[in-house]
């Protein structure tokens, strides 16, 4: 524990230095609502301490293990995390599994606050037949698969057939379209997985179809992701010219967001892409291609004729009862089926309760709270995708982080949180997870576990490779 | 003014930030300088900005122009409109700062940080999972 150890004297100098005794705060869970949470209180508050715990030896929660491999750019953030973490007010312990390494009464014990920011990490289901069958995953498990989740590692996605078909459209499933049909050249210079890579590299996937309940004006992706996509190497885009009749004077007062994106499909369905044709006329192999296919919502999942894997999926044609975000997808009573040995369901994440004693709003899938504070529990907050649902991008959980801190910064300030029975923090942590035979990660112990990640990628002109089994972890910080 | 802005020569340009809190943050950079590398050259405690270092991939760097400069400023490309879109409190005269190089004209300009909303449920319809 050399983080804890090195901390602990600076933490007692300011304690003996200082009138009121420090405030210590916990944060459960080290993506980056917990991370931005836990900065924006050590920056605003000059004496609080905050240590942040994570059920995974490693930190940073789906900027490592969400994020697709493609976009490093994005997991720039870590940088700005780091630095938090190596804050001298600041401690990580990882591998401690709250709610059953530790509870969260128990936390409320050793620190004045507790701030929940877990996360969501279940995903909700079609609930339909055929659910089940081989060939059938969830995005959740399909991206921790190639991001290198340990709980994902084994996944083994059956890639043998031509045609896969997502379920969603969100950005999660333009991240799983853009992975099954990059040229493996550029994945390979990314911080995917070995195993998946080699998995790739023997995919027979060549077309992928998005498809969601409802219209063109109701996808839930964003511009970047989509003009990516259209813009990917070796493969054709095919949106159908007659999905988009009449929109160009329905979004014309629409917000910016909304206009440009739907303006981008328009043009992309109506341009004839004239490599390609050269490309067919030339009598090339046909491309890899994708498309959008809307007003379809998945009834059964075709099982093949042995009945041991999907071979298609049978959809329910639908029509759209009002308009904008708050359309329904009503059935209209005709259906489609579609051969596909791939269906991959990106419908959404989803929190869990973690704790009895914390409430839990099992129908919206969030922490009851206001402004972060959980509802009836008072010195207990909440923040990032199980405060808000698990919705938006890391600049919407910094937002939702920095008002949580804000609270707890009023809270603290105001004399709602009382600060004056001091608490032990670690210290009573320590001694519980002692007794449990559960030993903590430091930062220090995470940061030897990323340069032996980066010196196996170096090997491969990999940013990393991977770790993905915990044991090894633990391994090489001598655990 | 901070010591950096005393010893600067007669190229460097100065520029005003007013940030969320309303606070006037005056700063120099050399001309080509990115608004980014003014705000981490010096400094600036602005909260969350240019989480992504500057690689077109987050919108932190949100800033909002005057307008005789916005309408000087060299064009937008579609992948900067792209992050813009989901940037916060968007004014007619954003642009994103790690995109914006310093020039001799922009001397003594200021720019707006934009406040952040508190209510990030306003994004949802713009979220990853539909
Ligand atoms: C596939 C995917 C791709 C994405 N791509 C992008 C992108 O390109 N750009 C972008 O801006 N946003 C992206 N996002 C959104 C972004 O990842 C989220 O906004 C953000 O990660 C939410 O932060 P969080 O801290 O609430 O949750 P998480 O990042 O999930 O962090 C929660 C942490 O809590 C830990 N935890 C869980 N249970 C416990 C427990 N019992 N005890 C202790 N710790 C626990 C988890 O291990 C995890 O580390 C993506 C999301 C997904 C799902
Ligand atoms: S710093 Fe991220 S877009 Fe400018």
């Amino acid at each position: 524990m050399a983080g804890a150890g090195g901390r602990a004297p600076l933490g007692l100098r300011r304690w003996l230095s200082s009138p009121a005794p420090a405030p210590r705060v916990c944060v459960v869970g080290s993506g980056p609502a917990g991370f931005y949470t836990a900065q924006h209180i050590l920056k605003h508050h000059g004496g609080a301490l905050v240590d942040i715990y994570e059920k995974l030896p490693v930190p940073f929660g789906l900027v490592r293990f969400g994020v697709a491999p493609d976009h490093p750019e994005v997991k720039n953030v870590i940088n700005t995390f780091t630095q938090t973490a190596r804050s001298e007010r600041c401690a990580y312990y990882g591998n401690v599994t709250v709610g059953r390494d530790v509870t969260v009464p128990e936390l409320q014990q050793a620190y004045h606050a507790v701030v929940l920011s877990y996360g969501a990490e279940d995903n909700r289901v079609l609930g339909i037949p055929g659910e089940n069958l081989p060939g059938v995953y969830t995005a959740r498990a399909f991206v921790g698969w190639y991001n290198g989740l340990p709980e994902n590692r084994d996944l083994k996605p059956d890639l043998s057939c031509e045609t896969a078909l997502i379920l969603g459209h969100g950005n999660v499933a333009l991240d799983i379209a853009r992975i099954l049909l990059s040229p493996l050249q550029l994945l390979r210079k990314t911080d995917i997985t070995d195993s998946s890579l080699a998995a790739l590299a023997c995919s027979k996937v060549k077309r992928v179809w998005l498809v969601g309940r409802r219209g063109p004006l109701q996808v839930a992706f964003t511009i970047k992701e989509l003009r990516e996509m259209i813009n990917l190497p070796g493969a054709r885009p095919v949106l159908d010219p007659a999905d988009f009749t009449g929109l160009e004077s329905a979004v014309r007062d629409a917000p910016r967001p909304r206009k440009r994106l739907t303006e981008l499909m328009i043009k992309t369905a109506l341009e004839k892409p004239v490599e390609m044709q050269a490309a067919a006329a030339a009598g090339a192999a046909a491309p890899r291609e994708w498309g959008l296919k809307f007003q379809r919502s998945p009834q059964e999942v075709l099982p093949s004729a042995d009945g041991r894997r999907a071979r298609g999926i049978r959809m329910a044609l639908t029509c759209l009862e009002g308009s904008g975000d708050s359309a329904k997808a009503v059935p209209t009573g005709a259906v489609e089926e579609l051969e596909c040995g791939l269906v991959l369901s990106s419908i959404g994440y989803r929190s869990l309760p973690l704790d009895p004693a914390v409430p839990f709003d099992s129908q919206h899938g969030v922490i009851p709270n206001s402004s972060g504070r959980v509802q009836g529990v008072p010195g207990l907050y909440c923040s990032g995708w199980v405060k808000r649902g698990p919705t938006g991008v890391i600049i919407t959980t910094m937002n939702d982080s920095f008002d949580t801190a804000q609270s707890v910064l009023e809270d603290l300030q105001g004399g709602v949180l009382d600060t004056s029975p001091p608490r032990e923090g670690f210290g009573l942590v320590e001694s519980i997870l002692r007794s449990r035979g559960v030993r903590p990660v430091s930062f220090s112990d995470w940061e030897k576990i990323d340069a032996a990640e980066v010196a196996r990628g170096k090997a491969a002109g990999k940013p990393r490779e991977k770790i993905v089994d915990p044991v090894e972890m633990l391994q090489i910080i001598g655990h | 003014l901070s010591a950096r802005a005393v010893l600067s020569s007669e190229d460097k340009i100065t520029v005003h930030f007013i940030n969320r809190d309303g606070d006037k943050l005056t700063a120099q950079g050399k001309p080509g300088d990115s608004l980014l590398d003014v705000v981490v050259d010096n400094n600036l405690d602005i909260d969350g900005f240019g989480a992504c270092e500057g690689t077109l991939a987050c919108s932190t760097c949100h800033l909002i122009f005057e307008d005789h400069i916005f309408e000087k400023l060299d064009a937008i490309t579609d992948e900067e409109m792209d992050m813009l879109d989901l940037a916060y409190g968007l004014t007619e005269t954003s642009r994103l700062g790690c995109q914006i190089c310093l020039k001799k004209s922009m001397n003594d300009m200021t720019v707006r940080v934009p406040e952040a909303v508190a209510d990030a449920r306003q994004s949802v319809d713009m979220s990853k999972n539909s």
